[in-house]
């Protein structure tokens, strides 16, 4: 669901045609068939923007079939729970949850906590205003472990039952009411779900940007973790949920992040809430919580040690006053509607061309005009560094580029064959990379123009005397190069190293993120990627033909399957033969098997831990979530995700659709940008009634920097196109390849039509309603060009991620090209007014 | 002699290679096809084959290659199906999306080697079929020949071009640059006899699966070209994907053909001499 592995990741699919010759069997559910779809056993079509009532459906199935893994979930997960009993859930609270706050827009997560046997838990333990990203995906700081719970799974207010009260109403007819999906077609995907989950079957749930880029992104993912962990598919092999990046190194720049809001190893960065070291660490873990989060302080001062060295000391908080405070929301939204303020005056863009594929196109490239100067690095002359002349601004008149103040600086890239270094995939796994060949004339790696930057700052502020400027000052920035001394190229493997981490003392690299100090003693770069260089060695770099036959080194701890505890009974057995992957060797007292073991090796499955302890050591035997805060899989989640403990349908932002549910329509924590130029098409009505999707084709890349410039893949796809039903295109008269253009209250953009039954119209809610689909990768420069699809949608974002709403929006289709110059902008304000915006 | 028409064991033996490696060609099993056109760039890069020289959307589904030709030596196919009946493929009411990598066939009986005057065309030690470009002559009746219109002259160079199953990296001992990009293995590059083993498992493990639509297509050593080098599997009719349904190498009657013509023409020449003797 929400992936299209066939075009997004046509190596890693070669894994999933290997599964279907073994006999696996592939159901592919998207509004749009696909290469994927061509090659799955089943098809489902659904309506952009319906996954979570589709997904609720099957867990509603689930729970009222009993069909659940029973024993997994009772063990596992957090189903015997008690919350608050001043919990309300969205069908008490007409669509809200307990706990919202109309005037912040957001929730106020008190009453999803769990319920405490004793005294109320003080005002410094409880998290004031829901947290997401507090730390990772289940650090997040809950006031205490489940004290209460009924493990007859029967109590009201025990978690199970909560579960399924919130998803009664997801019934079959309710899924093909809401997802255009006919119940049939529903059910057979339940079976084969169920069926093929439990002790001697397992099923993945794989997923991508077609997930994430929704409004309520992040409750999809909780939706379909929810049914994997119900069905018991979750840290078991042939389970799991596979979250395929968006991107070949993404999971790389999540990790060591180039994020406003984390550090590396998902450390959040600090705000003005957290004024020193003791509040930081506070504000992540709290005092009784279980698992590897809790030494979140040796993680964090281990970092601040690699960056700061010797001068960071206990006694300056180990220079924790040099991070910066993150006071809002810094994302790449907000900053650009900084920029067109006029308030931002730089902009270096490293690989990213937000001209072409950043919502709201024409708005992104309206603030980069406001912009004194921008560096833009890249292996080709990218729309972004030529926008100031040829943006389509210029032809509307809005940018001149005799006019237009922004500077640009364009240095040349080197590519990934240009330079060493690692990619993190989708796995977690990092895969070094050699140089194979040497870049041309003036292009360099990241790693050169990043750290030649560095030393040039720092040498220009040796001498300063403001306080301001002792963080870069004393910066641990000496990386030794290769070939000239003072220009040379920074070497990859020492910064890998650094990655790791070290033992300051002995100059040892660390083996494993639990031997971090919280004492100064070691330094890490990044705590989930110690152990890659263990011994010394870049076990990175293994392709498979070394004495171990691993490929690679998956973080943490190149543990392949995460959580893999699971995948043996509470008493260490394996749940079946078939599906064995680590148990409990009683003889050599230790957990073995065919993966390293996510669990403490040597922690017996029946241990219980004494009654104070905390941490690493307040895990029980059979606590295979060792970063949750309690252990347990969390079915309800009492903090981690603003908006809410439980999935629950809302329609996107831009929906011709009315919400089935009562209350809001859309996401009240849903993160909007008001700005008159990024107004969203009103709910409802006739002037935009189609939805409008997006997504990828495999010839081209992203933006299309690296694709549209290349000859052998710009003539496999030439133009932008769009997707359209014969239905669709009956009525509104599109001829199949002849031009049309599609409208938003954004933009129009022109594309040739391409009529084809692989974009079915479904019926939802009785009406019929019609999807049409479209690429991004096009844009004016390069050989294959077309206009910016991304100029269509407006800025609309997940409020846990920032991730704008990409995947579901509403448009307009009419035939011909769209006006030009001047008339365009006419055209659009046309739209607007009879849209009822200003 | 030379044999023009039927099944061929020594293919390569026949065309006057005395020691010569076993027989190697293609199994394309479209069933696994996933479309991303990986092979024909790959081939391109290796072989330096140009890229077109104007872009242009062909409305064929994804297809915008459009056929073999000169400068298009492998060839993806996408064909959009509505199938009122679901046979066990995806189906939105019956939805099915075929995809296929085309090639040159190399031919047990190649027409166009046949009616080469020049001998630009040869066999390979290999069993393969390949042009010299440095011999060419542009004369094209190589182009008319082909059952398949797989070669063509190229544009505003005039000589004959096809696949050459990467003959310079077998030499190296290396796989076709198609086979080896492609990532699901729908190209599959050996052996001829094990290929047509694999290929003929593939078919049956097919037919249990309920894709009873599977056959293949060019591994019958009596068909009209004596079996093809490079064989496939398709879901479906040949004609669905463009390609012809019994292909027939021209030459297969020329033995005949000329006997006939011989026959003719000492018929004629019967004739006249006995016009001359009858009149007194």
């Amino acid at each position: 669901m929400g992936s299209n592995m066939a075009e997004a990741h046509p190596v890693g699919f070669q894994w999933v045609v290997e599964a279907k010759a073994r006999g696996a069997k592939v159901i592919h559910i998207d509004p749009h068939f696909t290469r994927t779809s061509a090659l799955a056993d089943t098809f489902v079509p659904i309506r952009a923007g319906s996954d979570i009532a589709f997904l609720g459906g099957v867990i509603r199935h689930v729970l009222e079939n009993g069909l659940d893994f029973r024993e997994y979930v009772a063990a596992y997960t957090n189903a015997a729970a008690l919350i608050s009993p001043e919990y309300r859930d969205t069908e008490d609270l007409d669509g809200l949850f307990s706990g919202f706050d109309p005037e912040k827009g957001s929730y106020d997560p008190a009453s999803w906590q769990y319920r405490s046997t004793g005294p109320p838990p003080g005002d410094e333990e409880r998290p004031q205003e829901a947290q997401s990203h507090a730390a990772g995906a289940g650090g997040a700081p809950i006031a205490a472990p489940a004290e209460a719970t009924d493990p007859t799974l029967q109590h009201p207010d025990c978690v199970y039952q909560i579960l399924k009260r919130h998803f009664a109403r997801y019934t079959p007819e309710f899924v093909e009411e809401v997802c255009g999906v006919p119940q049939d077609a529903f059910r057979a995907v339940c079976d084969a779900w169920t069926a093929n989950s439990g002790r001697e079957r397992t099923t993945t749930l794989i997923y991508s940007v077609g997930w994430t880029q929704h409004s309520v992104g992040a409750q999809y993912i909780r939706a379909g973790s929810i049914v994997q962990l119900l069905l018991g598919n979750i840290g078991r092999p042939g389970g799991g949920i596979l979250a395929l990046r968006g991107h070949a190194s993404i999971q790389g720049s999540t990790d060591i992040p180039t994020l406003f809001n984390l550090l590396p190893g998902y450390l959040p960065m600090p705000s003005p809430a957290t004024p020193d070291l003791d509040a930081y660490v506070a504000s992540i873990r709290s005092r009784k919580q279980k698992g590897f989060w809790y030494a979140a302080d040796a993680y964090l001062i281990s970092l601040l040690k690699e960056y700061w060295g010797e001068g960071a000391t206990a006694d300056n908080d180990y220079r924790f006053d040099y991070l910066p405070r993150i006071d809002g929301d810094h994302g790449v939204f907000r900053t650009a509607l900084d920029m067109v303020e006029g308030k931002v005056p730089g902009y270096f863009l490293f690989g990213q061309n937000p001209a072409v594929a950043v919502s709201n196109g024409r708005l992104m490239r309206l603030a980069m005009a406001q912009l004194d100067w921008m560096v833009v690095r890249d292996l080709a002359m990218i729309e972004t560094a030529t926008f100031w002349k040829d943006a389509p601004e210029v032809d509307t008149g809005e940018i001149v580029p005799e006019e237009c103040r922004t500077e640009v600086f364009f240095f040349p890239a080197a590519s990934h064959v240009e330079k060493e270094g690692t990619f993190t995939q989708t796995e977690r796994m990092l895969q070094w990379r050699e140089r194979a060949v040497e870049p041309a004339g003036d292009q360099r790696s990241d790693l050169w123009f990043t750290y030649h930057l560095g030393r040039i700052i720092r040498e220009r502020l040796a001498d300063s005397a403001d306080e301001r400027d002792r963080p870069i000052v004393e910066l641990n920035w000496d990386l030794p190069v290769h070939g000239d001394p003072v220009w040379g190229e920074p070497d990859a493997e020492e910064v890998l190293r650094r990655i790791n981490g070290y033992h300051l003392d002995t100059g040892e690299l660390v083996a494993d993120y639990r031997h971090l100090k919280a004492d100064g003693s070691t330094s890490s770069g990044c705590w989930i990627y110690t152990g890659v260089f263990k011994g010394g060695v870049n076990l990175s770099a293994r392709r498979g033909d070394g004495p171990d036959g691993k490929w690679g080194w998956c973080w943490p701890l190149d543990r392949r399957v995460l959580y893999n505890r699971a995948s043996a009974d509470p008493a260490g057995k394996p749940w079946s033969e078939r599906k064995k992957l680590v148990w409990w060797d009683d003889d050599a007292r230790r957990w073995v098997g065919d993966d390293i073991p996510d669990f403490p090796d040597d922690l017996p499955p029946d241990h219980v831990p004494p009654p104070h302890a905390v941490g690493a050591a307040a895990l029980r035997g059979d606590d295979p979530f060792v970063l949750q805060a309690d252990g347990k899989a969390w079915l309800f989640a009492p903090n981690g995700v603003v908006d809410g403990p439980l999935p629950t349908h809302y329609e996107p932002d831009e929906s011709p659709v009315r919400n089935p549910l009562q209350g809001p329509r859309a996401s009240p924590t849903r993160r909007r940008y008001d700005h008159p130029d990024n107004p969203a098409n009103p709910a409802l009505g006739a002037v935009f009634p189609f939805v409008l999707t997006s997504s990828r084709l495999t010839e081209h890349y992203t933006s299309g920097a690296m694709t549209r410039t290349l000859p052998f893949l710009a003539e496999l796809q030439p133009e932008l196109f769009v997707e359209v039903s014969p239905q669709l295109a009956a009525e509104r008269g599109l001829v199949h390849g002849q031009w049309c253009h599609v409208v938003t209250t954004r933009a129009a953009v022109q594309a040739r039509a391409v009529v084809t039954e692989r974009i079915p119209p479904l019926r939802v809610r009785g009406e019929v309603v019609h999807q049409v689909w479209m690429p991004y990768h096009f844009g004016r420069n390069g050989l294959a060009k077309g206009d910016v699809m991304n100029d269509l949608l407006g800025i609309v974002a997940d409020p846990n991620v920032g991730i704008q709403e990409g995947k579901a929006a509403t448009c307009d289709v009419r035939p011909g090209p769209r006006p030009t110059g001047k008339a365009l902008l006419d055209y659009v304000a046309d739209y607007r007014r009879r849209a009822g915006i200003a | 002699m030379n044999s023009l028409f039927g099944p061929l064991d020594d293919v390569a033996g026949d065309a006057g290679h005395v020691e010569h490696p076993p027989r190697v060609g293609f199994f394309t099993d479209t069933s696994v096809c996933i479309g991303c056109k990986a092979c024909e760039v790959a081939c391109k890069q290796w072989n330096g084959v140009p890229a077109a020289e104007h872009l242009d959307l062909l409305g064929m589904s994804h297809d915008n290659t459009g056929a073999l030709g000169a400068n298009a030596w492998r060839h993806v196919a996408f064909v959009e199906q509505s199938k009122p009946v679901d046979l066990g493929m995806p189906a939105v009411d019956g939805l099915r999306w075929l995809m296929a990598s085309d090639v040159c066939k190399h031919c047990t009986h190649a027409g166009c080697l046949d009616v080469c005057p020049t001998g630009a065309l040869f066999r390979t030690e290999f069993g393969s079929v390949v042009v010299q470009q440095d011999i060419c002559n542009g004369c094209g009746y190589c182009v008319s020949a082909c059952p398949y219109g797989v070669i063509e002259r190229r544009p505003g160079d005039g000589r004959a071009q096809k696949c050459t199953l990467c003959y310079d990296r077998l030499h190296g001992g290396l796989e076709p640059a198609c086979a080896k990009a492609c990532p699901t293995e729908s190209i599959q590059f050996g052996e001829l006899d094990e290929l047509r083993d694999r290929a003929a498992a593939r078919v049956a493990t097919l037919h249990e699966r309920g894709e009873t639509g599977a056959r293949l297509y060019g591994a019958d050593e009596h068909d009209g070209v004596g079996g093809n080098g490079a064989f496939f599997l398709l879901l479906d009719e040949p004609e669905v994907y463009g390609l012809p349904p019994d292909p027939v190498v021209p030459t297969r009657d020329a033995v005949r053909m000329w006997k006939f013509v011989g026959a003719a023409a000492g018929a004629f020449l019967a004739a006249a001499v006995g016009s001359f003797l009858g009149r007194r």
